[in-house]
């Protein structure tokens, strides 16, 4: 199958050759795959955001490529269909709303592309329910909660049929109920819909939901793989100023202290199991 | 920072008495935003409200200052109803520093020192008098007076912007701190580094707190006291173990516990005899490791570092 992303040994430097020169990315290599949801985590200043504008040729490699669905960045024939092929949702939903209503904003982008109004009717209502906000369709998106404006956010990016989306810290400034509608949403677009999904975040609880979570510092990629493997590594993690979720942090304190726990818990719920399977309460027990 | 509260009868710095407050009042979208609530800040506490989204924590503290009158009810500042008539708001917003969400979103100054100096100037503070509020403010926050005066705010990190904005508050010495969620929107390193700063203010410096928050792993390790907001009125008050206690309570507001505190419910539920009033990492530790090697000792006598450490 064919990554919706190739990022090939890609290096970006602001303001090259100038007094402000910084190489915000080094060497950079990444794929994403359609149904991938990937979180990208790291301090301001990692390079994240300049990775993820490198997705929809927002800016274009200083070296190395990008491809999306095999189309090169740097290709500015096929700037429409890449910008088309992958949405983009940023930090402040307030900044993202143009209409007055829910359904005009959510139908901006069709229209832009020309979308028959027939068609942009259909795509309006299929992104709204997607993101769980039926019946919002006449409201004003500014008496929405950020959790909602968001969302509407996110439809007006579906409605474009993009085949990845990228979410440059989506959450940030919602508070924890908008947090996790916002992120149930994006889920269900890798899961359900097929999207490939980039969502750059400091939530740690957040990276524990995704497929793949890459760790960026400094401009280069410093840890990756699935949520267990780069969160059984709190001591690296913790090197970089970064949380860990507060009971992958207990059960590593747990086993350094000589508790004979396995593996690196995600959730609540796996702890407890592992807890309760040693002291021998609740289901199970006497695995050791 | 002891102030001069002579007429104050008790150590409340802050009092809200039944107050009651609707946005947009007498018009078709009035929205009641409180209902009696009643709130008591006491001196050198510090303190964290929690509650959702359109819960009335905002409300609530911009009645703190008077930058909100209420419909019905009292707001005591040291003691003095502010809405009393001969009271000056001022002096009253100087007592209270209030620094709103994304307070860097405020920065204008061409520089830090210029930015920190506005407020205590507009105030008609002396220009030596400015300049000694400025340098304590950014000492205060750990912001390098000497490296950091003539720079531009903007080109500061964003945990430096944010406390450069707290110095600008800070430096009209104020009694009372009320802080709209200081660390909205920040990076891991930058929320460390906010949270550090504040709990420095309160236990150094002696400042009372009050601070709006999101985080139940924040609040639960370094807040006083926790007031709960939920449709616009206190539907909690106590120590974060007391509030965390009430765990079910809590999510239906849509709010939560810290996940160890849900651990050890969790836990309990499936019948392992412990207490629930585990709030930090380091407690959950303490609580959970005997039963551990315990059950790995009867398992095997597998080797063991005695270290208890986080």
């Amino acid at each position: 199958m064919e990554p919706v992303i190739r990022v090939e040994n890609v290096s970006y430097t602001y303001d090259g050759g100038g007094p402000g020169e910084v190489e915000a990315l080094l060497d950079v290599s990444l794929e994403v795959m359609g149904g991938e949801f990937v979180a990208v985590i790291g301090h301001n200043g990692s390079g994240k955001s300049t990775l993820a504008k490198h997705m929809n040729a927002i800016f274009v490699p200083t070296r190395g490529d990008v491809f999306v669905l095999g189309m090169n960045t740097r290709d500015e024939s096929r700037l429409w269909d890449i910008r088309q092929t992958v949405g983009m949702v940023f930090q402040n939903p307030d900044n993202q709303i143009v209409a007055t209503t829910v359904e005009e904003d959510v139908a901006f982008g069709p229209e832009n592309l020309g979308v028959p109004p027939g068609e942009i009717r259909r795509r309006v209502d299929e992104a709204l329910a997607l993101v769980d906000m039926t019946g919002n369709e006449k409201s004003a998106p500014h008496m929405l909660s950020g959790g909602q404006k968001q969302r509407v956010a996110i439809a007006g990016v579906i409605a474009m049929r993009p085949r990845c989306i990228v979410l440059d810290e989506p959450t940030a400034m919602l508070d924890p109920v908008g947090r996790s509608e916002v992120l149930a949403t994006v889920r269900r677009l890798a899961s359900d819909e097929g999207i490939a999904v980039v969502h750059i975040t400091h939530f740690m609880n957040e990276a524990v939901l995704a497929d793949r979570v890459v760790v960026m510092e400094g401009g280069r990629i410093a840890l990756r793989g699935t949520p267990r493997e780069v969160f059984s590594q709190p001591a690296m993690l913790r090197s970089l100023d970064l949380d860990v979720p507060q009971v992958t942090e207990l059960a590593y304190a747990l086993r350094a202290a000589g508790a004979p726990l396995t593996r690196s818990p995600l959730t609540v719920a796996e702890l407890a199991d592992d807890v309760a399977a040693i002291v021998g309460v609740g289901r199970g027990g006497g695995q050791s | 920072m002891n102030g001069t509260m002579s007429d104050a009868t008790s150590d409340a710095v802050i009092e809200v008495r039944d107050v009651c407050y609707t946005y947009m009042r007498g018009t078709p979208l009035a929205r009641q935003a409180l209902t009696d609530v009643n709130v008591r800040i006491n001196r050198g506490e510090l303190v964290a409200i929690i509650g959702r989204t359109g819960s009335g924590k905002s409300t609530l503290i911009q009645h703190f200052n008077g930058l909100l009158k209420p419909d019905s009810g009292h707001v005591l500042v040291g003691g003095r109803d502010i809405w009393r008539k001969g009271v000056a708001l001022r002096d009253i917003r100087r007592q209270v520093g209030l620094v709103f969400q994304y307070p860097e979103h405020q920065l204008f100054e061409e520089t830090v020192v210029a930015d920190i100096a506005f407020a205590p100037r507009n105030m008609g503070m002396s220009q030596a008098n400015v300049d000694e509020a400025v340098r304590e403010a950014m000492r205060v926050v750990d912001l390098d007076y000497d490296a950091l005066c003539d720079r531009s705010p903007f080109e500061l990190s964003g945990g430096q912007k944010r406390r450069v904005a707290i110095a600008g508050v800070l430096a009209m010495r104020p009694e009372v701190l009320v802080l709209d969620e200081p660390t909205a929107g920040m990076d891991p390193r930058g929320r460390e580094e906010v949270l550090g700063e504040i709990r420095q203010l309160h236990e150094a410096h002696g400042y009372t707190i009050v601070l709006v928050s999101h985080s139940m792993e924040d609040v639960a390790r370094f807040a006083e006291r926790l007031v709960v907001m939920d449709g616009g009125t206190v539907a909690m008050e106590g120590s974060a173990r007391e509030v965390f206690r009430r765990r079910e309570e809590l999510v239906n507001m849509g709010l939560g516990v810290p996940q160890v505190t849900a651990l050890m419910a969790e836990l309990a539920a499936r019948g392992l005899p412990s207490t629930e009033d585990v709030i930090t990492v380091d407690e959950a530790l303490r609580a959970l490791l005997p039963a551990l090697l315990g059950a790995s000792g009867r398992a095997n006598e597998g080797e063991r570092e005695g270290e208890v450490g986080a």
